[in-house]
């Protein structure tokens, strides 16, 4: 075993699959999908964190690789009546597609031009959902529950939906991204990836091929990040160009930095405790943005790491 | 080209001489006077006892509102609407004799929020139909849900989405016609009265391409041809390059667009053309909520607007519109009793009154208790075969179609004289309608 992959790394992150597996005999009806969303979400605030987190590069243009997925599934099953499998791997493959072709681009800028690449590309696409809007119909989007044949694993039919198959649909997504989150964090990759995010010209100095690294880096959080979108259109049913806004990209840095950068337990923390607070405080107040933007601010000013890495920095330090 | 400003030229569909306005405005103010003094003002002990005959179990309606989000203006006045009805409803005696009761949640007008929202109060405050969504995306994004959780979901949009066929049989659209039906019925009068050669200015999305795709086709039906079709991105913020475009020869300029850039669309319109100007008409879907006499806005003076329910009082001044506006709480340039600047969004709000009181006809009819009785209740509206005009339809007359979850009404056209809108024309139903292209009595429920 790796000697960051102790056990009680492995053990912790499979507790919490199997405590995210059990919880659906528990939750009350409105939890249970609620928190099949939350894992969808947590799966695409993953991948940011893998490129985020992990190796240091800041995107605002990550809706484009969610948007990729959702897409590609939407439009085959859509369009060419593809199965749900097929249309799935097809998203995880055109969202690695795109990260391939705009890391080729992207990673020849860093810093601050970095984010502002991320950010025009992500726009580009955007825009570009909109411009073929005969057949993406554009902003308005569209439903997948009359073209989705049920999901045929031997003689068992599984309709999406059913809240089980949501449910279980996005814990077993969740469930691979989070422990190839683990892996990667523990394996000598992920070492390379945060001596890259710590320093960029030492690693190199050291004789790494930092370029190819971060391309690597890209692919993997940009095929995470699809294979969220591609799972949310057919768990959800509907694909639209909101999701390729720049909302959705701002959205995964915001779920990554409440949770903890760097931590393979934070997107999921993260997704859940802003999931939650929109929806607690839009009970009592109309102004719940505010109260979203004042809990990140005490997060920022008092909790910089996040919540995880907070617990991480005073309590747990053998968290990954 | 005709001079337009003859009121007497326009005859509505239902014989109401728009000339005769003084004397029906007089009788209208006193009747709706009268209604609204009688309705607004009933002591809760007297109508709680009006339940007596029912259940006490109010009838939950979810309502998902646009509060925050490109939506929030329309969402205000949706509110606002929907609480005067529901007050007036329960002075009523409630619905089948229970109280109504509104459990409201933000969706920020966004798809995935709405979605989230239905699963919300279907799931966690059991309402028993949830309602009033506007924005197209929002109700695209939601419905699926609405269809799983197999409850059913009343939008106030006026989208094409529901009569299209591709949503789902838990979905309906009865208290507003929708952007197609609207488009028909203007094309004939745009065509006999402004001219056949149309240059088209749009959106760059969903809702301008239902625009470009069902008035374009209608031009060309009715023997008139596009000059040219402009559409302009949703990120655009000046419009002067787009208007070179616009070909000499054009007759009739149409312009759809919605968002915070139409007072600049407007005076660099104004700033193009200066005196000499081809007929202007548009959707005032751009001008809810804001004041014909805005400066910037005066290029509009002697152009024509398509209205859903006139914003002006004296635009139909019938005793139920004037009852609907009273409790509403719109004085007669249509903007809030309590703050004139407010300006409402009439042209739609409207459909939240009538959607709650076709609920409650459905809920009557159908004998509804629970949700059990979720197939009877949407049987029901499907047979449904039209609502009558009245204090609980006051935009007018409604035919359904069944098959196709849609309403269809009359439209007004106002043309915009001294930063007022003025009703020169009322279409008849008729004049909207279009051949289905679904069939919702064929999906299992």
């Amino acid at each position: 075993m790796n000697r960051r992959l102790t056990h009680k790394v492995l053990l912790l992150h499979l507790s919490i699959v199997a405590g995210l597996f059990l919880a659906q005999f528990f939750l009350p009806e409105y939890h249970h999908t609620n928190l099949a969303r939350i894992m969808v979400l947590a799966t695409f605030a993953a991948g940011y964190n893998v490129l985020f987190g992990y190796t240091g590069l800041m995107s605002l243009g990550h809706a484009m690789f969610f948007a990729a997925g959702m897409y590609a599934t939407g439009l085959s099953v859509y369009y060419l009546d593809f199965g749900a499998l097929s249309a799935f791997f097809l998203g995880i493959a055109a969202a690695a597609a795109v990260a391939v072709l705009f890391g080729l681009f992207a990673l020849r800028t860093s810093g601050v031009s970095f984010l502002i690449v991320t950010m025009m590309f992500g726009q580009a696409c955007y825009l570009t959902i909109l411009y073929f809007n005969t057949i993406t119909l554009g902003d308005q989007g569209f439903t997948l529950s009359n073209n989705l044949a049920p999901l045929e694993i031997g003689q068992q039919q599984f309709a999406f939906s059913n809240p089980s198959v949501k449910f279980n649909g996005a814990w077993i997504l969740f469930s691979i991204s989070f422990v190839l989150s683990m892996v990667i964090a523990a394996s000598p990759l992920g070492r390379v990836l945060v001596a890259i995010r710590e320093n960029d010209e030492r690693t190199k100095l050291l004789g790494y091929n930092t370029y190819l690294y971060k391309l690597m880096a890209l692919v993997v959080s940009g095929s995470i990040a699809g294979a969220a979108g591609a799972g949310y259109a057919l768990l959800f049913s509907y694909v639209g160009a909101s999701f390729a806004a720049i909302l959705y990209s701002i959205y995964p840095l915001l779920w990554t930095l409440l949770g903890g950068a760097g931590t393979t337990l934070g997107p999921l923390i993260g997704t859940g405790t802003m999931f939650y607070l929109i929806d607690i405080a839009s009970g009592y107040t109309t102004a719940y943005l505010f109260v979203v933007g004042g809990s990140l601010l005490i997060l920022v000013l008092w909790f910089p790491k996040g919540i995880v890495g907070s617990i991480r920095d005073r309590w747990i330090k053998w968290l990954p | 080209m005709k001079d337009q400003s003859d009121k007497k030229r326009f005859p509505s569909s239902d014989g109401i001489d728009v000339s005769k306005r003084s004397t029906i405005k007089a009788a209208a103010a006193v009747t709706g006077g009268l209604i609204a003094a009688s309705t607004t003002k009933i002591p809760e002990f007297l109508y709680r006892s009006a339940y007596a005959a029912g259940s006490d179990k109010p009838i939950r309606v979810g309502f998902q509102v646009h509060r925050t989000g490109i939506g929030a203006l329309y969402g205000r006045w949706y509110e606002q609407t929907t609480t005067a009805v529901t007050k007036l409803i329960n002075e009523m005696g409630g619905i089948a004799g229970r109280p109504v009761e509104i459990i409201a949640e933000d969706d920020g007008t966004d798809p995935k929020r709405g979605a989230e929202v239905v699963e919300k109060l279907a799931a966690q405050h059991k309402v028993d139909f949830v309602y009033g969504t506007l924005f197209s995306h929002v109700v695209i994004g939601s419905a699926p849900r609405a269809g799983e959780l197999k409850i059913p979901y009343f939008v106030v949009s006026e989208g094409y989405h529901v009569a299209s066929g591709k949503l789902n049989r838990y979905v309906a659209q009865p208290g507003i016609t929708d952007v197609r039906a609207q488009v028909t019925a203007m094309s004939s009068w745009v065509m006999d009265n402004l001219g056949k050669r149309v240059t088209m200015i749009f959106p760059d999305y969903a809702f301008g391409y239902d625009h470009r795709d069902f008035f374009s086709a209608e031009v060309e039906k009715r023997g008139g041809s596009i000059a040219e079709l402009l559409a302009i991105p949703p990120t655009e913020s000046s419009y002067t390059k787009y208007f070179p475009r616009i070909p000499a020869d054009t007759e009739v300029l149409y312009h759809v667009m919605v968002g915070p850039g139409v007072l600049t669309f407007v005076k660099e319109m104004g700033e193009h053309f200066g005196s000499n100007r081809p007929e202007i008409f548009g959707f005032i879907d751009s001008l809810e909520g804001v004041d014909i006499a805005t400066p910037g806005l005066e290029f509009l003076e002697g152009t024509y607007l398509w209205e859903g329910m006139p914003r002006y009082a004296d635009g139909y001044p019938t005793e139920h519109a004037a009852a609907y506006r009273k409790a509403v709480g719109l004085d007669e340039n249509g903007a809030s009793v309590d703050d004139p600047k407010s300006v409402s969004a009439n042209s739609h709000m409207f459909g939240c009154w009538e959607t709650m009181f076709i609920i409650k006809e459905v809920v009557e009819k159908s004998g509804y208790k629970d949700p059990k009785d979720y197939p009877a209740l949407i049987e029901t509206l499907e047979g449904i075969p039209g609502f009558a005009e009245g204090l609980e339809h006051p935009q007018g007359e409604k035919k359904f179609v069944g098959q196709l979850h849609q309403s269809f009404g009359q439209q007004f056209i106002s043309k915009v004289s001294n930063g007022k809108l003025d009703v020169v024309h009322r279409t008849t139903i008729a004049d909207g309608m279009y051949e289905p292209e679904a069939d919702y009595t064929t999906q299992p429920l």
